[in-house]
């Protein structure tokens, strides 16, 4: 199964696996990670999933929507080029091995 | 957790969003007491929104609305009290009293009890096939009933009804919606948006009925068959979903003593007139900032969640007012709406975007006074919508309603002063 690391503000990394198909958001969540509020539940809302994606990974990544780049722009932490949501990021076998840090706050 | 006068902590009655997010943001916040987390439904703590969504339409399984695993529980040292309700506050006591006839002792009562559905008082209300879509009981009822359903009937227009229809009329079933006033979400959007959404369900193959009472629901060996409104029509249905909205679940609080009134009356601080007790969420009657009538009782995650994090702060010695913008969505087959503010009261609407084409805000005034914004499939002006009010910041009518405007340079401006 593809496997997904999340790297908490402190420097903490906790390495999970995703199903294909499940959202890097969801896997976190269910995990009870702390990063991760996903506050709608996954519907590209509330953009309190947001993570930095490490650069030379983005391009494995489902293609940015309008929604979510738009939602983007409401983040508690400062927007960067490698900002996702992360209910948006669909675990595909591409995204194997995937490493997002957390930002300091969600809200 | 101990016997009463023990180390007591603080008790949460009401496992929904708010009430789990105190127990979440109490732990985040390093709280080192005792958290009891007291629910009625069988379940772990799960989302709502997605009941009358994905869930329903059997896109996501119930893994996946769970708001944590049974392992944050236990790892957070959060007492998960399931299945069972609060009967009783003993105030003087400091102590809740459960329907298994067990006491937790508290030091801090948080009230999260929610709301439940309003049930009107028809003739049929009883029969087989009426249901209801608020919680997981309920919505796997639907489902199932949805699965063999040949003619559905949806007494109320508001964003529960709607999701429904859409999600109804999805699988092909034929839907009518019966609404008492004569708009669809009458009491949170707008004439123009309630206009727009009215005709893409009718596009899609709604059938609407307003300003139109149900006389009763009519049955065959128990079972519903038909819907009579009070113009004498009858319609077929074998399945009715009731959404007409909810009450809030203040009769514990109002038991205790507490004052009530369309909800727990608490203060800016969330706290009622015992400071040993807090009412957050649905069932909390609250004053905000944001609201021109006050106090306000609001339905959503985004108010029971910023309240829950409010009381959290506070019982760790950071008190502060309770001052978060309100924000709401629904989802409705391809129609997103995503609301901020509070527009009740609004006298005059400002129109952004392209209305034709269901991408437009609607920007809605007292005055000069901006309330609230209605985005439809337009999330960009929600993100800005949301940092604009957020931050107190206004613009005119005439510059929503102007296209070359930079609406985003106007909500990330640096706040004045």
């Amino acid at each position: 199964m593809p496997q997904v690391t999340y790297v908490s503000h402190d420097g903490k990394s906790t390495t999970l696996d995703v199903p294909l198909g499940t959202s890097v958001m969801q896997a976190a969540v269910l995990h009870g990670l702390d990063g991760i509020v996903a506050e709608c539940g996954g519907s590209c809302m509330c953009a309190t999933c947001h993570v930095y994606v490490h650069e030379d990974q983005l391009a494995k990544l489902p293609e940015m929507e309008l929604g979510e780049d738009a939602m983007l722009d409401g983040t508690a932490s400062p927007r960067r080029p490698n900002s996702r949501l992360s209910c948006q990021l669909v675990m595909t076998p591409e995204m194997a091995g995937l490493v997002v840090d957390m930002p300091e706050t969600q809200t | 957790m101990g016997p009463a006068g023990a180390r007591a902590g603080v008790v949460i009655v009401g496992g929904g969003h708010g009430g789990f997010q105190v127990a979440a943001s109490l732990r985040q916040n390093g709280f080192d007491g005792g958290i009891a987390l007291v629910g009625d439904e069988p379940q772990l703590p799960y989302q709502r929104p997605p009941l009358s969504k994905d869930y329903l339409d059997g896109k996501i399984g119930l893994d996946l609305l769970l708001m944590r695993p049974a392992a944050f529980f236990d790892e957070h040292r959060i007492e998960l009290v399931t299945a069972v309700s609060a009967t009783e506050i003993d105030r003087a006591g400091k102590a809740v009293v459960l329907s298994d006839g067990k006491r937790l002792a508290y030091d801090h009562l948080v009230l999260a009890t929610g709301a439940r559905n309003r049930v009107p008082p028809l003739p049929g209300i009883e029969l087989d096939g009426v249901c209801y879509l608020r919680d997981l009981a309920e919505t796997e009822t639907l489902k199932q009933r949805l699965a063999a359903c040949r003619h559905a009937v949806v007494i109320g227009a508001g964003f529960i009804g709607l999701e429904f229809a859409a999600i109804a009329r999805g699988k092909g079933i034929p839907v009518h919606g019966v609404e008492l006033t004569e708009r669809v979400m009458g009491r949170v959007v707008c004439p123009q948006t309630s206009a727009y959404f009215a005709e893409a369900h009718r596009n899609a193959g709604v059938e609407f009925s307003f300003g139109v009472r149900v006389a009763r629901l009519g049955g065959e060996g128990g079972r519903v068959t038909h819907v009579v409104l009070d113009d004498g029509r009858s319609l077929p249905a074998d399945l009715v979903l009731i959404s007409i909205g909810v009450v809030p679940n203040e009769e514990l609080a109002a038991a205790a003593g507490l004052a009530v009134d369309n909800g727990i009356v608490v203060d800016e601080q969330l706290l009622t007139a015992d400071p040993a007790v807090s009412a957050i969420g649905d069932c909390a009657s609250f004053p905000s900032r944001h609201s021109l009538k006050n106090p306000v009782r609001l339905e959503a995650v985004q108010n029971a969640v910023d309240h829950a994090r409010c009381v959290a702060d506070r019982l760790v010695g950071k008190p502060r007012p309770y001052t978060a913008l309100p924000w709401f969505w629904s989802e409705q087959g391809a129609l997103r709406l995503q609301i901020a503010g509070l527009t009740t009261g609004f006298q005059q609407v400002a129109l952004r975007g392209n209305y034709e084409n269901g991408e437009y805000s609607a920007f809605c005034y007292a005055g000069d006074k901006l309330l609230g914004i209605e985005s439809i499939n337009k999330p960009a002006d929600h993100a800005f919508a949301r940092r604009l009010l957020a931050a107190g910041r206004s613009i005119t009518p005439a510059e929503a309603a102007d296209p070359s405007f930079d609406l985003r340079a106007a909500a990330m401006a640096r706040p004045a002063g």
